[in-house]
């Protein structure tokens, strides 16, 4: 089973990294962008035993810092 | 002061913050991340700079799992004196003993230079030797020193004076050089046990190395 973990800044926490990449996308001419956020995507393989709540635990724990970051998961067998 | 000084895989400002408080007079001990307890009769705790584990995940991410923080932790509770720098300091938010998180600079880049910085808060353990609104020298080394913190939260240190120093020009003026909510450059916990800051006391205990700023900030750990 594979658990798809996407963490990212909350909105409202200023990302430099989008911030960089959308004036950059801009300064190649591709116009129409009107933000851009970047995270990251882990991806966990796990047994049948890890549950959902189990996944959060991990996120809140270790994978996302909730002060700065949200996250959100997928488990897919 | 005995002063032990913790050394995670990819920490390497471990001998220099060794020599700052040497030369100040106090006996250090450095100690491995895996040790299971502090050294008898600690008066600080330093978490010093570095890259720890890489940097994997976020910066001091991983290091807050580490055995001998635990025992940080509870030092800490106790009412013991922790300071972090640069990596410290982003250990110490990652550990939660610090409120607020530190973000990758607003400019995206390593920013590697001396840096003026104003005294907010001179009333703790840390700062007592140094004046309010003095302006100090100090080098800065860092690309994840974008402090963040709510509004709330920010409301709350500024009203207990958690909020220790600003980064600044060289007439005082607050210039947020890395991103960092209202300049913010070091802060402390609710009980002014626990220190953290991104710049570097550490390297300024030489006038012959541009800065002897950092001796004033270290000796105010004696009390």
């Amino acid at each position: 089973m594979k658990a798809i973990v996407n963490v990212y800044l909350k909105q409202g926490v200023l990302d430099p990294q989008g911030k960089a990449v959308h004036h950059a996308l801009g300064s190649l001419g591709f116009n129409g962008v009107n933000d851009v956020r970047i995270g990251k995507q882990i991806v966990l393989d796990v047994d049948s035993s890890v549950t959902s709540d189990i996944i959060k635990e991990m996120c809140e724990t270790l994978l996302a810092n909730t002060v700065i970051e949200d996250y959100n998961f997928k488990l897919k067998p | 002061m005995n002063v032990a000084i913790l050394r995670f895989p990819g920490t390497n400002c471990e001998f220099d913050t060794q020599y700052a408080f040497e030369k100040l007079g106090h006996s250090t001990q450095i100690v491995w991340h895996n040790d299971k307890t502090l050294p008898q009769n600690i008066d600080l705790v330093v978490v010093p700079g570095g890259f720890s584990y890489g940097d994997y995940l976020r910066s001091g991410s991983i290091a807050r799992f580490a055995p001998v923080m635990q025992e940080v932790g509870k030092f800490a509770a106790n009412g013991g004196k922790v300071l972090g720098i640069c990596n410290g300091f982003q250990i110490l938010t990652e550990a939660k003993l610090l409120p607020g998180a530190l973000k990758r600079n607003t400019n995206l880049h390593f920013i590697s230079k001396y840096q003026h910085l104003k005294v907010v808060s001179n009333d703790n353990a840390f700062l007592n030797k140094c004046q309010k609104d003095e302006v100090l020298h100090v080098p800065i080394a860092h690309a994840d020193g974008n402090y963040y913190i709510d509004d709330e939260n920010l409301a709350k240190m500024k009203e207990n004076a958690q909020i220790l120093l600003r980064y600044c020009d060289e007439n005082g003026k607050e210039e947020s050089i890395n991103g960092s909510v209202e300049a913010i450059a070091g802060v402390c916990n609710e009980t002014k046990n626990v220190f953290g800051l991104m710049p570097h006391p550490e390297r300024a205990i030489e006038i012959l190395l541009g800065s002897d700023d950092g001796v004033k900030m270290l000796k105010g750990f004696e009390g």
